[in-house]
């Protein structure tokens, strides 16, 4: 199965790439952008068929290594593929 | 005194960390590789900087799990003084001995200067050669500074008296224009609860020789030898 899994900055914890963005897409005159967060996107393919067992793998990979909960969220879909 | 300075790949101050502890100890200390799952007996360890895998997924996280890193974590729950120092300090924080996280600089810019930094506290194995509020220069390199942890954290970092050093200016105030990188309260530094672990961005090693403008950091190396012995 493949999870994909994506990791976001914890609201209120300071993103100075995403205000670094925000300014930019200003200044390419999109107006209407009202706030920038940048976070990350991760693809594991796991050998794994029950998808509550992947599940739990990657809650846990998470936890340990992909995600520091300090500071960041995440949040993953399975896919059969 | 048995000192070891952990290797991992993309360390690049672990020398600089090798030379200073060798002027203090008057021998080499052993340098452990980080695929080690042995840890030679040691009195001190030290985490040097660098940019251990690359600074890749987050910096220090994959060095935090490193085989070595088990054993580390597990001398410095039982005592063993662990200097984090850099890229030191943001595997200390991976690994969990130290609380919070170090983020992107709030000017997004790699900072490499001399900082001043105010010392919170000298009762500490690391810093009985230095006064309580004295102001110290030690110079940092760093992109991935910014130290960062929730306010209750913060508050009870402060309330245990676990700050190490902050940025301050010439006369010891800690201001925001003396904050370049965006930390927390000015934070440079932190120790545990024991006060036998200590991490901080700035460098020690890096202005331990007159030759190379000043001996500011040597004293916490000497500190050490002196606390340790």
């Amino acid at each position: 199965m493949k999870a994909r899994i994506t990791i976001t900055l914890k609201p209120g914890v300071l993103d100075p790439q995403g205000k670094a963005i925000e300014g930019a897409l200003h200044a390419l005159g999109f107006g209407s952008v009202d706030g920038v967060r940048q976070g990350k996107y991760i693809e594991v393919e796991v050998a794994e068929s029950d998808p509550a067992r992947a599940s739990a793998e990657i809650e846990r990979m998470c936890e340990q290594l992909l995600a520091n909960t300090i500071i960041e969220n995440y949040a993953y879909e399975l896919d059969a593929a | 005194m048995k000192a070891s300075v952990i290797v991992f790949p993309g360390s690049n101050c672990d020398r600089d960390a090798a030379v200073v502890l060798k002027s203090v100890m008057g021998h080499a200390p052993a340098m452990v590789w980080h695929g080690d799952s042995e840890l030679p007996k040691s009195d001190l360890i030290v985490l040097p900087g660098g940019f251990s895998y690359g600074d890749y997924l987050r910096s220090g996280a994959m060095a935090a799990h490193s085989p070595v890193m088990r054993e580390v974590v597990s001398r410095a729950r039982a005592g063993t003084p662990v200097l984090g120092i850099c890229n030191g300090f943001q595997v200390l924080t991976e690994a969990g001995l130290l609380p919070g996280v170090l983020m992107r600089n709030a000017t997004l810019r790699f900072i490499c200067k001399d900082v001043l930094l105010k010392v919170e506290r000298n009762d500490t194995g690391f810093a009985r050669h230095y006064q309580e509020g004295e102001v110290v220069r030690f110079p940092v390199a760093n992109k991935d500074g910014s130290y960062f942890a929730d306010d209750a954290t913060l508050d009870r970092l402060e309330g245990e008296n676990r700050v190490a050093f902050r940025y301050c200016d010439a006369s010891g105030a800690v201001t925001a224009d003396a904050n370049t990188n965006g930390s927390c309260r000015n934070i440079a530094g932190i120790y545990n609860k024991t006060g036998t672990v200590l991490g901080l961005m700035p460098h020690p090693e890096r202005l331990a020789d007159a030759a190379l403008s000043g001996t500011d950091g040597t004293k916490m190396f000497a500190s050490l030898v002196e606390a340790i012995h």
